[in-house]
């Protein structure tokens, strides 16, 4: 048991090490940082955007309702 | 709500979604002095096409109210100007604060400028004899002014700059921004980006009508049953 985790845990930190050496080639999700974090402000104008649209489906709803129950 | 009966709504909202990813992150020319600026385009342009397309449908409803003299044809016909006055409101401002960074001054003497200042105001007045509180007096000459008001509008914002000077492009001897974009990239996301505000706007336009059917029922109803 114990040589099977030494062995799993080397064999994990030589994954580590090996990967540590060149940082700027590690592929991350950079996206939402790249392009002066243009990829932010888009997601920020979505989520307004998102949330405006939903506000203007809920009033279409409730007036809906309105609607049937006269 | 019935997905299948409103799926321009859905269109709308799909059409603005992509206008607003594109509009930032898609491929634009790149221009002294207008920079990044030229994406104004999908949004500041948007509202007067938005504008001037819901006071037709205005115009359209203006008419039809007085010829067959339906009480809930001068409702959309009001609804649809009055989201239209907000779309002209929020075109002069954005081009107001485009302006200020581009031609250097918020407010520049240029004729579409003045002539756009003109028609929110004659729309203004418009509202302002909505008020009659008899309706049918007020759908007739509410829709009478409206003929008035489209005329001046047409005037002050697609005749007159052209033909005197004016900054704005396509007017007075400019080069349209037609002439800017080189691989068409900018028209792709520009008339998606058009006919979603035109179609945000009849959705809030057909909000309102809805509530103020609801709101004048009792008079409408005494009216046609008469």
């Amino acid at each position: 048991m114990i040589k099977k985790v030494i062995f799993i845990l080397s064999f994990l930190l030589s994954g580590s090490i090996g990967f540590a050496q060149p940082q700027s080639t590690v592929e991350m999700a950079d996206a939402f940082r790249a392009d002066g974090k243009i990829y932010v402000v888009v997601g920020v104008v979505l989520i307004i955007l998102l949330g405006l649209f939903a506000y203007l489906f809920y009033i279409d709803k409730k007036l809906s309702k309105i609607e049937k129950n006269q | 709500m019935k997905v299948i009966k409103n799926w321009w709504k859905i269109l709308s909202i799909i059409l603005l979604i992509f206008a607003f990813v594109k509009g930032f992150l898609g491929k634009v020319p790149r221009l002294p002095i207008l920079n990044e600026t030229i994406r104004n385009l999908y949004f500041h342009v948007g509202m007067w096409f938005a504008m001037i397309a819901l006071m037709t449908g205005s115009v359209v409803y203006a008419i039809l109210a007085l010829t067959k003299n339906k009480i809930s044809f001068g409702i959309r016909s009001t609804q649809l100007a009055s989201v239209g006055v907000l779309m002209g409101s929020l075109g002069v401002l954005t081009g107001m604060l485009w302006g200020n960074y581009t031609w250097g001054s918020p407010w520049p003497d240029d004729p579409k400028i003045h002539g756009a200042a003109l028609t929110v105001l004659i729309y203004l007045s418009y509202f302002r004899l909505l008020k009659i509180s008899d309706i049918e007096k007020r759908i007739v000459l509410g829709s009478a002014y409206n003929f008035f008001a489209y005329a001046m509008m047409i005037l002050f914002l697609i005749v007159y700059p052209r033909i005197t000077v004016s900054l704005h492009p396509g007017n007075g001897g400019n080069p349209g921004f037609n002439n800017y974009d080189l691989d068409n990239s900018m028209r792709m996301v520009f008339y998606p980006a058009i006919l979603g505000w035109i179609l945000l706007g009849i959705w809030i336009a057909q909000i309102r009508y809805r509530w103020k059917m609801i709101e004048n029922k009792k008079i409408i109803n005494e009216i046609e049953n008469d």
